[in-house]
């Protein structure tokens, strides 16, 4: 277990972590441009020719786009840096494996949260009002950590192709945003479909992205922030525990 | 505080390391130790278990069984990782960051205050030549350039200790030797350095105890030269003559272990190289021929090394 100022230390160097990656993989044009127009054609491909209000896709369209960067770079950090050889020089430093995993976590958070900006001024701009601000920030803090975490989860197998972690990725992804009520209302899904729904951390970041954008959702907000934290402890701790376990394999 | 006991002269201290992949021992119960200002070098051909001992000692990867400690501390953990500096075998700096945002980036895992990390940052690029180059991209640094980041950056935090896996492998002349001189001066001012390398010169010249490792275990532990004063008949003479001849006339000479054709010269390996030296002149006169060439040879580390290595792989 270690003290707190051990621990201490090892967030100083996980934050250290957070802008490697922050300086060398997020802050290129392509990786920004993917993160926010690929979520907004595939919102609109789906939207377009249906009569929804725009309080009622706003929320849907942050939703997306704070879903899509938070787990855009996240599962390839650590296959690239296994295939670049830079990760045992990571590991040979006085930093724990969980520090390693918090850093590109993190850098995943702060990407998400700093892209989640361009929805909202968008929103704003189209003259919607935010009702409840103080929780939609809570709710983007949360979703976009707790998105983070499990775009992490991506690349515990381990593989040194960022290409094979992507895939892995894509097929847990595409499916979770079409089951998070970001289409079609949680309200309008047969019961079946609402469970399965709950099972998605993706469901309760819209639902209180819905609550405070158009003024109504279907879960209480608390249980939807509740959800979120929820989620988020689970995947960082299966995040810290088996990349544990693989990252020694990587090498 | 040291968390586990140790004598305080000692840097490493390793008993019964071993690790295993599936069904492959790759290191087999090994013990041995390292004096604090040693430099000590650990030799092996490929895939004889350097690089995974290097590898469990700098905590890369875990242990199956024995123990380690590096400074008194166990081997792997943040306090053992705290006082070492790595250079791993085929690791690469960043090449999207410049060479100075990767020391800088390194000093920040060490905990290095950024000053002193400034400071220490820009004697090393002096030392190594690279301070002009800073700022570059280390996708524009060659090969040597990068190796030499690299040391600097297992350097930034004044380690006590630096584990460095084939530093100057494949590496040009002028940067192995910048390498090796600034190894020699870090060693001199008191650093201890584990070093594996398949270079027996370099062995030779560096250090001042060796290990040799094969097939996961050490064959052999001493300093270079009493290593290859142990070899027994390995002295050898070179010769060469006006005419080609069989080797395996030379061969059935008195004394002959060995022969190898080396272009126009043959290379006899014996344990008695004055009464070679004899046979031969014998063997030439007798034969019609003249000898252009004679050396005789004392057994080199390189030797030692593949006698050792060849006789356990039997």
């Amino acid at each position: 277990m270690p003290s707190g100022a051990t621990a201490l230390q090892q967030l100083r160097r996980s934050l250290a972590i957070a802008r490697k990656d922050i300086r060398i993989y997020y802050s290129k044009g392509p990786v920004v441009i993917f993160g926010l127009l690929f979520p907004v054609f595939l919102f609109l491909s789906f939207l377009i020719g249906r009569h929804l209000t725009v309080d009622f896709m706003m929320p849907g369209l942050l939703g997306m786009i704070l879903f899509f960067t938070a787990t855009a770079i996240s599962p390839i950090v650590v296959p690239w840096e296994t295939m670049g050889r830079t990760l045992e020089r990571l590991m040979s430093c006085p930093v724990a494996n969980g520090t390693i995993i918090l850093g590109d976590i993190l850098a995943s958070f702060i990407f998400g949260l700093g892209i989640s900006l361009v929805p909202i001024i968008i929103t704003l701009a189209l003259g919607v009002a935010i009702s409840s601000p103080a929780f939609l920030a809570l709710a983007i803090i949360l979703g976009a950590f707790c998105f983070a975490c499990l775009g992490n989860l991506f690349s515990i197998p381990p593989t040194n192709l960022p290409a094979t972690a992507n895939m892995i990725a894509s097929v847990v992804k595409f499916p979770l945003v079409f089951i998070s009520g970001i289409f079609i209302p949680l309200d309008e899904l047969p019961s079946w479909g609402q469970a399965i729904a709950y099972v998605s951390p993706l469901t309760y970041f819209t639902d209180v992205a819905r609550h405070c954008i158009a003024g109504q959702g279907h879960i209480p907000v608390a249980i939807d922030l509740l959800a979120l934290l929820a989620f988020s402890a689970i995947f960082l701790t299966l995040d810290i525990t088996l990349h544990n376990r693989t990252m020694p394999r990587r090498i | 505080m040291p968390d586990v006991e140790s004598n305080s002269n000692l840097a490493i201290e390793v008993n019964d390391l071993t690790k295993r992949y599936g069904q492959i021992v790759a290191v087999d119960h090994i013990s041995f130790a390292v004096k604090r200002g040693e430099l000590f070098g650990f030799l092996g051909p490929n895939g004889a278990g350097k690089t995974t001992t290097i590898r469990m000692l700098t905590g890369v990867i875990g242990l199956d069984d024995g123990i380690a400690s590096i400074l008194g501390y166990k081997a792997g953990s943040l306090k053992a990782k705290q006082v070492t500096g790595v250079l791993p075998e085929m690791a690469n700096a960043y090449p999207d960051l410049s060479g100075w945002n990767n020391l800088m980036f390194t000093a920040e895992l060490y905990g290095v205050a950024v000053r002193k990390a400034r400071e220490k940052g820009t004697e090393l690029l002096q030392a190594v030549g690279l301070f002009s180059r800073k700022d570059d991209l280390v996708s524009a640094y060659s090969k040597g350039m990068k190796q030499r980041l690299i040391l600097c950056m297992a350097l930034i935090s004044e380690p006590q200790m630096l584990f460095l896996d084939e530093p100057t492998s494949g590496l040009d002349v002028q940067s192995a030797r910048l390498i090796n001189d600034m190894l020699r001066s870090l060693n001199a001012n008191g650093k201890t350095i584990f070093l594996t390398t398949h270079d027996m010169d370099e062995a030779n010249q560096l250090c001042q105890r060796v290990a040799i490792i094969n097939q996961g275990k050490i064959v052999a532990m001493d300093a270079p030269e009493k290593l290859r004063l142990t070899t027994s008949g390995m002295h050898s003479l070179e010769v060469s003559f006006s005419e080609p001849v069989s080797p395996e006339a030379l061969a059935k000479l008195p004394g002959v272990n060995a022969v190898k054709t080396l272009g126009d010269k043959y290379r006899l390996y014996t344990a008695e190289p004055g009464e070679l030296v004899a046979s031969l002149v014998k063997y030439s006169a007798s034969n019609g021929l003249k000898m252009v060439s004679l050396n005789t040879l004392a057994p080199t580390l390189e030797d030692a090394f593949v006698t050792l290595t060849e006789r356990e792989g039997k």
